[in-house]
């Protein structure tokens, strides 16, 4: 299997300003790899620093050390090094990002915020809704709601809208936070049954799941990333 | 976004001084088509002076702006004749104010506010120009039967959208906007913001886009720029720069907030 992410040496502490310039350590040397195909499931107490490696990868923090190479087709990114137009680039094709919380945008549609990365790469309007559509049914969600903006959906209504959007491309890689924890038991399923289809498509998984039957049913391999604890 | 295209404009050491005031200092940037830039800072950073000199309504103390013309060809906007100038500013480029009555003929009728900008362009006919007008007027949400209204009869919000209709109309590809939410209430704005959203990514717009306002640059830009005393302090991807910010007064700015 080929690899499709590579985490080299990585180090990340936060220096906060308003705080006299305090430093606060948050990992050091998280080396780990991810292959077509495969699911790496991130383990650790809360405030390891597992989401600030997931958004490390998608470049929505910085990295003070270290490398994380993407491999896509026959080119590498190094995202650690990656300018602004590089990260965009490879955000539209190549890696996706399902974060723990939905940033709902007033007034857009549920199906429209699942769609539009499709729409942003360049599909038809109406396939990639007819796609996102697909998914929020799968999630089962009410096709009543997907008209409305997400604002006002519940927690695990709003999940389900993030997870169809992180899900409705085909991006080589796919990052997730904790896609499961509002979720109910049936809704759970539904999710381990999706990434485990994306798996046996040659997608590259990076994952934080807190609940054990779920990690059981997506994980390949777990990296435990108190091993990569910061001295403070 | 393909990585090896030119840019479409670019500054380079953009400096301007106000007698022994710094407007600002030291400003280079590439935007290329597509792409949104937030310019973000407090009053008096220097965000309106960079916006002003970037659309070439402020000559530049030190430094220059270059334009890629639609022939392909970059030019320095100091070489272009006023004439030349003002024919992109009238065509290829769009300027979105504040304060709608800067930016709109506010005794001219809803449709004459559209039309203009046509007739810059060359065109005559009196019934494409008014249907041209209708399809826009419906494309920002206003009611084409009011094309014959004067826009000082129209609400604060709905001036702000005809604005960006009659810059829109010439298909421009660059816009520059000035806090276009600004002064509006907060579900007028959020109508704004949706609508310009949807128009920038249609359309293809690349933006320069300056706010204080940091809800408004995450929601619109791909990156920031932050400004603090006519200095740009830090620049990046929109969501790292907001979420990871390095400098301190970046930090002071995310940190100041309030969340919803």
């Amino acid at each position: 299997m080929t690899t499709v992410l590579e985490v080299s040496d990585v180090s990340k502490s936060f220096t906060m300003h308003l705080r006299g310039g305090m430093t606060l350590p948050v990992v050091r040397g998280v080396s780990f790899a991810a292959r077509a195909g495969e699911c790496v499931v991130l383990a650790g107490p809360s405030g390891a620093g597992k989401s600030s490696i997931l958004k490390m990868i998608f470049g929505s923090y910085r990295c003070d050390l270290g490398a994380i190479h993407v491999h896509h087709g026959d080119e590498r990114t190094d995202v650690a090094n990656a300018g602004p137009r590089t990260m965009l680039a490879l955000r539209l094709r190549v890696v996706a990002y399902v974060s723990q919380f939905l940033r709902a945008v007033p007034r857009v549609a549920a199906v429209d915020v699942a769609a539009e990365p499709l729409i942003a790469c360049g599909t038809e309007r109406e396939i990639a809704a007819h796609r996102a559509g697909d998914l929020l049914a799968r999630l089962n969600l009410p096709d009543r709601m997907w008209g409305l903006p997400p604002a006002t959906f519940s927690g695990g209504e709003q999940q389900r809208v993030n997870i169809a959007r992180g899900l409705v491309g085909d991006h080589p890689l796919l990052l997730l936070d904790e896609p499961t924890a509002s979720l109910d038991a049936a809704n759970r399923a539904v999710v381990i049954d999706l990434v485990n289809a994306r798996k046996r498509r040659g997608t590259a998984i990076v994952a934080i799941v807190h609940d054990a039957d779920v990690r059981d049913a997506i994980a390949d391999r777990i990296v435990d990333v108190t091993t990569f604890a910061a001295a403070a | 976004m393909a990585e090896n295209e030119q840019p479409l404009l670019v500054a380079d050491g953009l400096t301007r001084w106000y007698g022994r005031q710094l407007g600002c200092r030291d400003v280079s940037l590439e935007l290329f088509e597509g792409e949104v830039l937030a310019v973000v800072g407090e009053s008096g950073s220097g965000k309106s002076t960079l916006l002003h000199l970037l659309a070439g309504q402020l000559a530049p103390s030190a430094g220059l702006v270059r334009y890629r013309m639609r022939d392909g060809v970059t030019r320095d906007l100091a070489a272009l004749s006023e004439a030349e100038r003002r024919f992109l500013a009238r065509t290829d480029w769009g300027y979105v104010q504040q304060d709608a009555a800067l930016g709109l003929r506010m005794a001219v009728s809803a449709g004459g506010n559209i039309g203009e900008r046509l007739m810059a362009v060359g065109w005559r006919h009196y019934g494409r120009i008014r249907g041209a007008a209708e399809s826009w007027l419906d494309r920002v949400e206003i009611d084409p039967a009011r094309i014959d209204e004067a826009p000082s009869n129209y609400s604060g919000g709905m001036r702000q959208r005809l604005q960006i209709a009659r810059n829109l109309v010439t298909q421009p590809r660059l816009v520059f906007m000035d806090e276009p939410t600004g002064g509006l209430d907060v579900s007028v704005q959020a109508r704004l913001l949706d609508l310009l959203r949807r128009l920038v990514q249609d359309l293809g717009l690349a933006v320069v886009i300056v706010t204080h306002d940091l809800a408004v640059a995450r929601l619109l830009s791909h990156r920031i720029m932050v400004m603090k005393g006519g200095e740009v302090i830090e620049t990046g991807l929109t969501d790292q720069v907001l979420d990871d910010p390095r400098e301190a007064y970046t930090q002071l700015l995310v940190s100041s907030v309030l969340p919803v």
